[in-house]
């Protein structure tokens, strides 16, 4: 499989404190790969420094064979990675279609005419209620459909990388299996790459070709998903301690 | 009666600029959470740059382009010079200062207000100046029966079209979503694909240069301008902006229109001496009974 997305040793600090200490990850085309661990882990941390809203103090991250690092945020989209940020960070007095456009704003090849429309077709295809709710402020809409609009705004750049960060976070369980539905659907049928930060170990491992456990700033645990359903640090830890098959 | 319509049409007028003025404030707020201490200043600057554009060469402009024209030039002039001085200001004194937080953005803004009022007064003196009536358009008469001056007339349309172009831009264009996406939320803006920059850079030219097209209009309607000025001007914005809701573009149109009326109501019936402490009354009741203002800031939160 093709390397898309790489990070190589890539270290970050907030102050005195090293939130990650070298990190390598690989994601490939046509891939998803899950980031599993607890809070304070740098899941987050690691996904906002690909989207560089956060400032790295050395490494790199590889993107289509191109150093990310000298790239300023805001051209990351139109280069096609996309990110859906932990807690949806919607824009809560913009109306859901605004939001939407709004996903679009730094695609300079996706204009205001029908390439968007079809995208956004696509989306309300992927997610109907959005289309019911498309005139409705953002910040009025449930826990579920804001999550849903955080994700249909990230895809309707068209990435070829979608950044997850926690998309099951404080949602029912139906909603869950919802948002995992699409998850699936987008990379199956899209071919989006999708690099997904997960709390729900059990869930992410089940659409995951390959997973990586954080600890404390460090990659602890990784290999393909299926074996890491059968590793017993990982069951003991994450998943409960019961069994899954795979 | 007569007394009422007179400082009716007047309110109105003024109150058009206190509009023009409390938008800027408002703009910078919503993107920014800075009160623009220096707002004022930009206000009386615009006022400077437009008196020394009509006067220059001894009404040069007026004479070439007519009194309409010259009008029209004093005012571009102030729109673009205040517009860069606005660009100038937020470079030299804000932009260092970001990463601080907001306590010294205020204080930056404060000096930056003391630094314009000195600027202006070692350029132009300390004395008043006066924009000379031959300049001033000023013919009057009567639409439906009540007196008014065509200068109130174009104020009137100008202001109310200036901010009608504003809303548009904000309420109805991409780039006003991205403006409003950027006061809402930075960094999520930026994951968007907004260049943070430069809507801030918009703001900040923007704001200041509807201030200056503003100072000009002041200018024509009072005549007499003062380097000092722009402290009490930005004061009474600053009440605009707080009446009508901080950070709320119709807010601050609002807000200074039932300012400017009132002001003027209470000059006319009570007393002309007493109005800005009326002005300012008004600031602390609103302050103390309704301190989201007449519109509020719009919040959909659902937590």
């Amino acid at each position: 499989m093709a390397t898309l997305l790489a990070t190589k040793n890539l270290v970050v600090n907030y102050g005195a404190v090293q939130a990650l200490k070298g990190i390598d990850i690989e994601l490939g085309e046509h891939d998803i790969v899950t980031v599993l661990g607890a809070n304070g882990a740098g899941k987050t941390t690691l996904l906002k420094s690909i989207s560089r809203i956060q400032t790295i103090k050395s490494g790199s991250i590889e993107f289509k064979g191109k150093d990310l690092a000298t790239v300023p945020a805001f051209q990351l989209a139109a280069l096609g990675v996309s990110h859906v940020p932990e807690g949806r960070r919607i824009f809560a007095t913009l109306t859901t279609e605004e939001n939407l456009n709004l996903g679009a704003y730094g695609v300079r090849n996706l204009p205001a005419g029908k390439e968007l429309q079809k995208t956004k077709e696509w989306i309300f295809s992927l997610f109907p209620i959005l289309k019911e709710r498309r005139k409705q402020l953002a910040g009025t809409l449930s826990g579920g459909e804001q999550q849903m609009l955080a994700i249909g705004r990230g895809l309707i750049s068209k990435p070829s990388v979608l950044l997850l960060d926690e998309p099951s976070l404080g949602l029912a369980p139906i909603i869950v299996q919802e948002i995992f539905r699409v998850i699936r659907q987008i990379h199956e049928e899209e071919g989006v790459s999708i690099l997904l930060v997960e709390q729900n170990a059990r869930k992410a491992l089940s659409v995951a070709r390959y997973g990586y456990i954080l600890e404390l700033g460090k990659v602890a645990i990784e290999g393909e998903a299926c074996n890491l359903k059968d590793d017993e640090r990982v069951r003991a830890a994450y998943l409960g301690g019961s069994k899954v098959s795979c | 009666m007569a007394t009422f319509v007179e400082q009716s049409i007047n309110g109105l007028t003024i109150g058009s600029f206190y509009a023009l003025v409390a938008l800027g404030y408002s703009m910078v707020y919503g993107v920014m959470k800075l009160i623009n201490f220096a707002h004022g200043d930009l206000f009386a600057l615009g006022s400077y740059l437009g008196y020394t554009l009509l006067i220059a060469g001894s009404s040069w402009v007026t004479m070439h382009f007519g009194l309409w024209g010259g009008m029209t030039i004093a005012m571009l002039f102030a729109f673009v010079g205040v517009g860069l001085a606005g660009l100038l200001m937020e470079r030299v004194a804000y932009r260092p200062v970001y990463p601080t937080g907001r306590l010294p953005l205020v204080v930056s803004a404060l000096g930056m207000s003391i630094f314009l009022e000195n600027g202006i007064m070692a350029i132009w003196g300390s004395r008043p100046q006066a924009y000379p009536a031959a300049v001033v358009p000023s013919t009057r008469f009567s639409i439906l029966g009540l007196p008014v001056t065509s200068l109130q007339i174009v104020i009137l349309l100008l202001s109310f079209t200036l901010m009608l172009v504003i809303w548009f831009i904000v309420e109805k264009t991409t780039f006003g979503a991205a403006i409003r996406a950027t006061a809402l939320d930075r960094s999520t803006a930026t994951l968007m694909g907004i260049d943070v920059r430069v809507v801030i850079f918009f703001i900040f030219a923007l704001g200041p240069a509807l201030g200056g097209i503003a100072g000009v209009m002041n200018g024509m309607y009072y005549r007499a301008i003062s380097f000092n000025m722009g402290w009490a001007y930005g004061l009474k914005a600053f009440t605009a902006t707080i009446l009508g809701g901080i950070g709320n573009i119709p807010g601050a149109m609002i807000g200074g229109i039932l300012l400017g009326l009132m002001e003027s109501l209470f000059a006319g019936y009570v007393s002309g001496a007493w109005k800005d402490v009326f002005v300012f009354v008004i600031l602390i009741a609103v302050l103390i009974w309704r301190p989201t203002g007449l519109l509020g800031e719009k919040t959909a939160e659902k937590v």
